[in-house]
């Protein structure tokens, strides 16, 4: 026996997996039509993906530091209006019609929105958020104070109007699969929400600095008592949640095609409820919360679209009810 | 007598009374002082302010829970008034069945979520308020013939408090004795009324043990007051009073639609007012509340004299535009927090040479 046999595994927990599952089988009769289904889980998933993306960061920094940053909203709303900015300025690119050149333009908005989420997040975290760790009232109004004057800042650089943001010519459409119409920016947003994906669970699970992120958030004195300083690291988790974040408001902006100032703030309920029903500081609750609201969302906006907001309520209340500590709780 | 009224909570500090006395005998005697219908608008959006921020005092100052569904309640008690006057005419039977529902829902809805939610952290309870509140703030805008939706609802209200309804044939001292003037007085007893309460709650057995669960909940909890019936408790009792001054605002604008009590926007106004005021003392909301609507109306035409002073430097001058008096207010408030968490009324007790401190 190996001294990896030895140790004793975790059970996986398949059950909230079999929760998406369900909701998405149970829409399909309430639907009806089979192809109009296929259309609304894609829309669903993308959606999911995109929540996911940007409520990642927000979950990862609450888990390891038990800071919650009510001012998440902030660099979703400037990814946003950085997806404007640089959507303008390569306008010569996306005009044509030909896929390559405008998917480089959205890359490139995607990235700009990432790095200066990022580089933003870092001041964010040294002014907002490292004077008052530890002390949780005061956290939640020194982050919505830092919201107030982000969004009030994004009012001074790109005015308070909202901004159109169209899709690009090659993006917009849908593409058939079967008798399904499957918009093109949709798969674009489920490729970049794997592509997250995949890159966040690799890192997490394969290299050391997640390895020491996993175990902060299971037990942040035991790490630091190793030697290891939590504090740079919880550093670099926040900026990395924070472009994360930059993002999710880029593809959001992108899926709404219109900006306002306020996206981040509507954005942001929705954020909340997602990381509730995944259990506060899970990732792959996250995850599995994120698809469940979109796919919820989705179809009960085309069944009933007056429930649509309740029906994410909902959802976190039935969650809490089964699970009152999330989908996954952290074991602490 | 006075300190009776009082409970016994003294400004302790010469200058806080001041400035307290001066503001309740200034609201006092606005329409006298200052004619002209937007100073008298303005005196009652500090009146009901004050009184929302202190019921929100409550839980953020002396239970050290944050809520964001707070504008509901204020919002339940506006619609309340406003749909029982719309459905049965302008009477005074409709505003008392108006808010006696809006009330009870009011109650209902606190409790549960009280019970839902405040069993967890801090954290978890701020966010439950914040989504149900939107998820209210959707509600209201969508049941369009019922709340009258975006558009909201425009109702009369009883004879008495009406404009057109003349006392006095004449002005007295400048001022028209009619409806408005009357409605305005009753809204300045209420208030002064709910104020008085509040601080004798905080001042009461009840009140120090909400004080003790926001220091040391865990040790409250030890000590046997069971944590949970008290931030419960506290959770409905600013709940009944943000619906009371909701009903105050409605009975004042005889309107309300989902942008004038609902949106978070109100919220984060409650927010700035306790901050800044001071969290933790009633007076707090009173000097917070006069100092945010008085921002708020006043001081975008002081900063609209700046801009004009620096229009031709680009970046500046779309710092001090008017419209962007909410990043000033902004960065007071993160200051306040870092470096004077007790506010305005802290900063003033604390001063060693206003010493009014006659206990």
């Amino acid at each position: 026996m190996s001294a990896a046999d030895a140790l004793p595994k975790a059970r996986f927990d398949a059950l909230p997996l079999i929760l998406i599952a369900l909701i998405a089988l149970a829409a399909w009769p309430a639907v009806g039509s089979t192809s109009t289904w296929v259309t609304l889980t894609v829309a669903g998933l993308a959606m999911g993906m995109i929540v996911f993306i940007a409520a990642s960061g927000l979950t990862l920094v609450f888990g390891l530091m038990d800071v919650l940053n009510f001012g998440h909203s902030v660099f979703i709303a400037l990814g946003a209006y950085v997806a404007t900015s640089v959507l303008a300025v390569t306008a010569g690119w996306t005009s044509a019609a030909s896929l390559l050149p405008t998917l480089g333009a959205v890359l490139l908005a995607m990235l700009a929105a990432m790095t200066l989420g990022g580089a933003i997040g870092l001041g964010f975290e040294r002014v907002i958020v490292r004077p008052v760790y530890g002390q949780h009232l005061k956290q939640i109004l020194v982050t919505l104070g830092g919201a107030i004057i982000g969004e009030e800042l994004i009012k001074v650089v790109w005015g308070p109007a909202q901004i159109p943001l169209p899709l690009p010519d090659a993006l917009r459409g849908s593409v058939l699969i079967g008798d399904a119409a499957v918009e093109k920016f949709r798969l674009v947003a489920v490729v970049v929400g794997l592509v997250v994906l995949v890159a966040l669970l690799y890192t997490l699970n394969r290299t050391k600095i997640g390895l020491l992120i996993r175990a902060g958030v299971q037990d942040r004195e035991m790490v630091e008592s190793l030697g290891y300083r939590i504090r740079r690291l919880f550093v670099a988790v926040f900026a990395a949640g924070s472009a994360l974040a930059g993002l999710g408001g880029c593809l959001w902006g992108m899926n709404q095609q219109i900006v306002v100032p306020q996206i981040g703030g509507q954005v942001n309920v929705l954020l909340f409820i997602v990381i509730i029903i995944g259990g506060l500081g899970s990732t792959l609750g996250c995850l599995v919360g994120a698809l469940a609201v979109g796919l919820m969302t989705n179809y009960v906006g085309f069944l009933e679209p007056k429930l649509t907001m309740f029906s994410s309520i909902g959802l976190m209340v039935a969650v809490l009810v089964w699970r009152p500590q999330g989908l996954y709780p952290l074991a602490r | 007598m006075l300190d009776r009224l009082l409970s016994h909570d003294r400004p302790r500090n010469r200058w806080l009374a001041m400035l307290l006395v001066a503001i309740v005998v200034g609201v006092a005697l606005t329409p006298f002082i200052f004619p002209g219908t937007k100073a008298l608008n303005v005196a009652a959006k500090v009146i009901v302010f004050i009184v929302l921020a202190a019921s929100f005092d409550l839980l953020l100052g002396y239970t050290g829970i944050v809520s964001f569904a707070h504008t509901m309640f204020f919002g339940i008690g506006a619609y309340g008034i406003a749909i029982a006057s719309t459905r049965l005419g302008p009477t005074w039977g409709a505003l008392a069945l108006g808010t006696a529902f809006a009330l009870a829902l009011s109650a209902l809805l606190s409790l549960v979520i009280g019970l839902f939610s405040l069993r967890v952290k801090a954290i978890f309870f701020a966010m439950i308020t914040l989504a149900v509140a939107s998820a209210f703030l959707t509600l209201a805008s969508q049941l369009s013939d019922f709340t009258g939706g975006e558009d909201g609802l425009t109702f009369k209200v009883p004879e008495a408090l009406q404009p057109s309804t003349g006392y006095a044939s004449g002005p007295v001292l400048g001022a028209s004795i009619d409806g408005r003037l009357l409605s305005y007085y009753l809204l300045f007893v209420v208030a002064l009324l709910l104020v008085l309460a509040l601080l004798r709650i905080v001042n009461s057995p009840f009140g120090r043990v909400l004080q003790a669960i926001r220091e040391n909940d865990f040790r409250a909890e030890a000590i046997g007051y069971r944590t949970v019936v008290y931030r419960t408790i506290a959770n409905v009792v600013a709940a009944l009073f943000a619906t009371l001054a909701g009903v105050l605002l409605a009975l004042w604008l005889r309107y309300n639609g989902p942008d004038t009590t609902l949106s978070f926007e109100i919220m984060l106004d409650v927010l700035l007012i306790v901050v800044i005021g001071g969290m933790g003392t009633i007076y707090g909301a009173v000097i917070g509340g006069v100092l945010l609507v008085l921002a708020q109306n006043y001081l975008q035409d002081v900063m609209k004299l700046a801009a004009a002073a620096v229009q031709d430097v680009p970046f500046l001058s779309q710092i001090v535009s008017p419209d962007r008096w909410l990043l000033w207010l902004g960065i007071l408030f993160v200051l306040s927090v870092y470096w004077f968490p007790s506010g305005v009324v802290g900063r003033l007790r604390a001063m060693r040479k206003g010493g009014a401190d006659r206990r």
